[in-house]
C-alpha cells in the first residue's frame, strides 16, 4: 500500500498569484498526508486564494481530507474537481472539524494558590484520618461487646499473609543488618581497640531502634501495600459500595482484621528481625575472634529486658498505624485504572513516614519516663 | 476504502443480501475456524466471509464464543484448527513487518474501550498517529480532532478517559480504532452496558461511518434492536450446537428463519 500511495499521490504546483493552484493526485491517504503536509501547508501559507484542484484524486481517507480542508483553511483556498465519494468524506471531515472544540485552559502560575489548596487538602486529608481512626475505634469497641463480630477465619488468612510468609524476608534482612552493623562499628572501634564493645552497640541499636524500624518498613512495603491495592480495586470495582449497601460495616469485615494482623505480627516481626541482626552480629564478631560466650556476656551487661519490651511495645503502634494507613488508602482510592496504584504508593511512603514520627514520638517519651 | 463508491451511495437502511453487488469482493475469509481451550471446544468448523464495505455481525447468545472469534480474527488467540485471512493476508502465518502492515489496517474497538487512563481522549487518538506515521505534531492533532469529531467527541477532547460516560468511552474506543484510517474495524459488544438512546445513537455513528467513509465493520453483538439496526449480514453462533448455525441478512432471519434456536434468539423467546 505504502509503495502505490507513493507512486499514485502527488503534489504538483502550477500557476502564480491569485492563480496558483495545487494538483493533487492519487490517494490521498493516511501515508500520502504525511508526506504532503509540510509542502502542502507551506503553500497555503504563501499562496492566499489557492485552487486545491482534486480532479485527479482518486480516493480519500479522513487523514487526507483533514489535510485537505486544513490546507482549505489555512489559503481561503477553494476546492475544485472532487468527485462524489471524495466530496462525501470531504464534507464528513468537515463537519466533524467544525465541531466546537473544549476552551483551552490557560496555564497560571499561582504558587499562593497553589501552597493554599495544598495546605486545604493536607487539612481534609488529617481530618479524614481522625474520622478514620474514630470508626475503627467505634468497630473495635463493638467488636469487645460482641466478640462474634470478628471474622477469625479472615483474621487469621491475614497473619498468616502478613506473617509468616514475612518471616524470611525479615531473617534475611536482621542478619544482613546485623553484619553490616557489626562490620561498620568495629572498624572505628578497632582504632581504639574497642571492638568488644561491638554487641553492646549493635544490640542496643536493634533491639530498642533498628529492629522495630526495619520491620515496620517490611511491614509497609509488603502488607500496607498489599491491603491498599485490594482494598482499592474493591473500592473501584464498586464491591465497597456494595457492602455498605448491603448494610455490612466495611470497618468490621475489611479493616478491623487487617488492623489486628498488622498489629500482632509486628512484634513478631520486629522480634525475629532483632534476633536474626543479633546472631548476623555474633558471626561477625566470631570471625573477628571473639568467642559466642563473650558475645552473649557483653550482651547481657549491656540490653535488658526494658530494651526489648520497649522496642515490641513501640512496633504495635507501628503495626497500628501501617495496616490503618493501608487500608485507608484503599477505601480512599479514587477513580479509573491508576487509583489502585496511586493507593498503593500512599501507603507505602505513609507507613514509613508514620513509623518514623512514631519512632521520633517513643523515644522522646522512653527518655521522659527514664527508660 | 476511500474509493468503496458503492458504499458510499447505499442509502441509510439499505440492508444488502449477501450476494448483493453493492459490497466489494471479500475482506475477511475465516475457514473452518474452531476454537478450544483445553478439552473444552468452543465452536468448531466455522466458516465465512466479510465483503469489503458491510456491516457484518456475529452474534449469539452468553458464552457461545463471540467475542472468542473475534479474537481469533485479529490474531490474539490462536485457533486450534483452520484459517483465517484478512486482505488476502492469512492472520497466523503473517509475522514481523508484514504482520505490523496488517495491524495498521485493522481497527479494534474493545468492550470497555481500553483507554489509556492517564492520557486524555485526544492523547489516546494521537498515540498512533505519532507511533505509525510521519505526519508533524500539529498535524497529528489536527488529525486526532477529527477523529473525535467523526464521533461526535470534539468538545471532550481533552478530558480523561474517567471524566466521560461509558457512551463516550465507547466513542473514543471508536475514534482511537479510526486513527489510522483502517480499512477494517472490529467492534466488541458496543452497545453492551448502554442506556437505549446512547445506544441507538452509537448504531446510528457505526451505519454513518460505514456509508461515509466506506469502512468494512465487524460488530460482536448480542443487543437485538443494534443487529437489526445496523447489519447488513450475521452469522449467529451457539453454545449447544458448538458452531455457526446461520448466515444471513439479520432481518431474513428474523422473518424467515426455521432454526428454532435462531428463531427463540430473534423473537426474545427462551430456548
Amino acid at each position: 500500500m505504502a509503495k502505490q500511495a507513493q507512486a499514485l499521490t502527488g503534489l504538483e504546483m502550477r500557476g502564480d498569484g491569485a492563480g496558483r493552484a495545487a494538483l493533487l493526485s492519487g490517494r490521498v491517504d493516511t501515508e500520502a498526508a504525511a508526506r504532503l503536509w509540510e509542502p502542502l501547508m507551506a503553500e497555503a501559507r504563501a499562496a492566499k486564494g489557492l485552487v486545491l484542484d482534486l480532479s485527479k484524486v482518486e480516493a480519500v481517507d479522513t487523514t487526507g481530507a483533514t489535510l485537505v480542508l486544513t490546507a482549505e483553511a489555512t489559503a481561503g483556498a477553494r476546492i475544485e474537481g472532487a468527485s462524489p465519494p471524495v466530496l462525501a468524506v470531504l464534507d464528513r471531515v468537515r463537519a466533524a472539524l467544525a465541531a466546537p472544540r473544549p476552551k483551552p485552559v490557560p496555564y497560571r502560575f499561582a504558587p499562593i494558590t497553589g501552597i493554599g489548596r495544598r495546605v486545604v487538602e493536607a487539612g481534609r486529608n488529617a481530618l479524614d484520618a481522625v474520622g478514620f481512626l474514630g470508626e475503627l475505634l467505634v468497630v473495635v469497641l463493638a467488636t469487645l461487646i460482641r466478640p462474634h463480630r470478628l471474622r477469625f477465619r479472615e483474621l487469621l488468612r491475614h497473619l498468616d499473609e502478613a506473617g509468616t510468609r514475612a518471616f524470611g524476608l525479615a531473617v534475611l534482612l536482621g542478619s544482613l543488618l546485623g553484619v553490616i552493623l557489626a562490620f561498620q562499628s568495629a572498624i572505628p572501634l578497632r582504632r581504639f581497640g574497642a571492638e568488644i564493645f561491638v554487641p553492646n552497640l549493635v544490640g542496643i541499636s536493634l533491639l530498642r531502634e533498628l529492629g522495630p524500624l526495619m520491620a515496620g518498613v517490611v511491614l509497609a512495603g509488603r502488607t500496607g501495600s498489599a491491603y491498599a491495592a485490594e482494598l482499592g480495586t474493591m473500592t473501584v470495582n464498586e464491591e465497597v459500595a456494595a457492602l455498605r449497601i448491603m448494610g455490612i460495616d466495611p470497618m468490621a469485615l475489611l479493616v478491623l482484621p487487617r488492623v489486628l494482623a498488622g498489629m500482632l505480627v509486628m512484634p513478631v516481626l520486629s522480634l525475629l528481625l532483632t534476633l536474626a541482626g543479633l546472631i548476623g552480629m555474633a558471626m561477625i564478631m566470631g570471625m573477628l575472634g571473639f568467642p559466642l560466650t563473650t558475645v552473649t556476656q557483653q550482651l547481657a551487661a549491656t540490653i535488658t529486658l526494658g530494651d526489648l519490651l520497649g522496642g515490641l511495645f513501640k512496633s504495635l503502634f507501628f503495626g497500628l498505624a501501617i495496616a490503618a494507613i493501608g487500608c485507608r488508602a484503599g477505601l480512599g482510592a479514587g477513580r479509573g485504572p491508576r487509583a489502585v496504584g496511586d493507593a498503593a504508593t500512599a501507603a507505602v511512603v505513609g507507613g514509613i513516614v508514620a513509623i518514623v514520627l512514631l519512632d521520633g514520638g517513643f523515644a522522646v517519651l522512653y527518655e521522659r519516663l527514664g527508660l | 476504502m476511500t474509493g468503496d463508491a458503492p458504499a458510499l451511495l447505499r442509502r441509510p437502511g439499505e440492508a444488502a443480501k449477501p450476494e448483493a453487488p453493492a459490497f466489494g469482493p471479500a475482506v475477511i475469509v475465516a475457514e473452518h475456524l474452531t476454537a478450544r481451550f483445553g478439552t473444552n471446544t468452543l465452536f468448531r468448523d466455522v466458516s465465512f466471509a466479510v465483503k469489503r464495505g458491510e456491516v457484518f455481525v456475529i452474534l449469539g447468545g452468553s458464552g457461545c464464543g463471540k467475542s472468542t472469534l473475534l479474537k481469533l480474527m485479529i490474531g490474539l488467540v490462536p485457533p486450534a484448527e483452520g484459517t483465517v485471512s484478512i486482505l488476502g493476508t492469512d492472520v497466523w502465518s503473517t509475522e514481523g513487518e508484514a504482520r505490523l502492515g496488517l495491524l495498521k489496517r485493522i481497527g479494534v474497538m474493545w468492550q470497555q474501550g481500553a483507554l489509556f487512563g492517564s492520557q486524555t481522549l485526544l492523547e489516546n487518538v494521537i498515540m498512533p498517529l505519532a507511533e505509525h506515521t510521519t505526519l508533524p505534531p500539529a498535524a497529528r492533532e489536527e488529525v486526532a480532532r477529527a477523529k473525535l469529531g467523526l464521533v461526535g467527541l470534539s468538545e471532550a477532547a481533552s478530558r480523561l478517559p474517567s471524566e466521560v460516560s461509558g457512551g463516550m468511552l465507547k466513542r473514543a474506543g471508536i475514534a482511537r480504532a479510526l486513527a489510522l484510517d483502517p480499512a477494517i474495524l472490529f467492534l466488541d459488544e458496543p452497545s453492551a452496558g448502554l442506556d437505549p438512546i446512547t445506544s441507538a445513537g452509537l448504531d446510528e455513528l457505526i451505519r454513518d461511518l460505514s456509508r461515509s467513509l466506506g469502512t468494512t465493520f465487524v460488530v460482536v453483538t448480542h443487543e437485538l434492536a443494534s443487529i437489526l439496526a445496523i447489519g447488513d449480514r450475521c452469522i449467529m453462533l451457539d453454545r449447544e450446537a458448538k458452531g455457526m448455525i446461520a448466515e444471513g441478512d439479520p432481518r431474513d432471519l428474523r422473518d424467515h428463519s426455521t432454526h428454532p434456536t435462531v428463531r427463540a434468539f430473534f423473537r426474545r423467546e427462551a430456548a
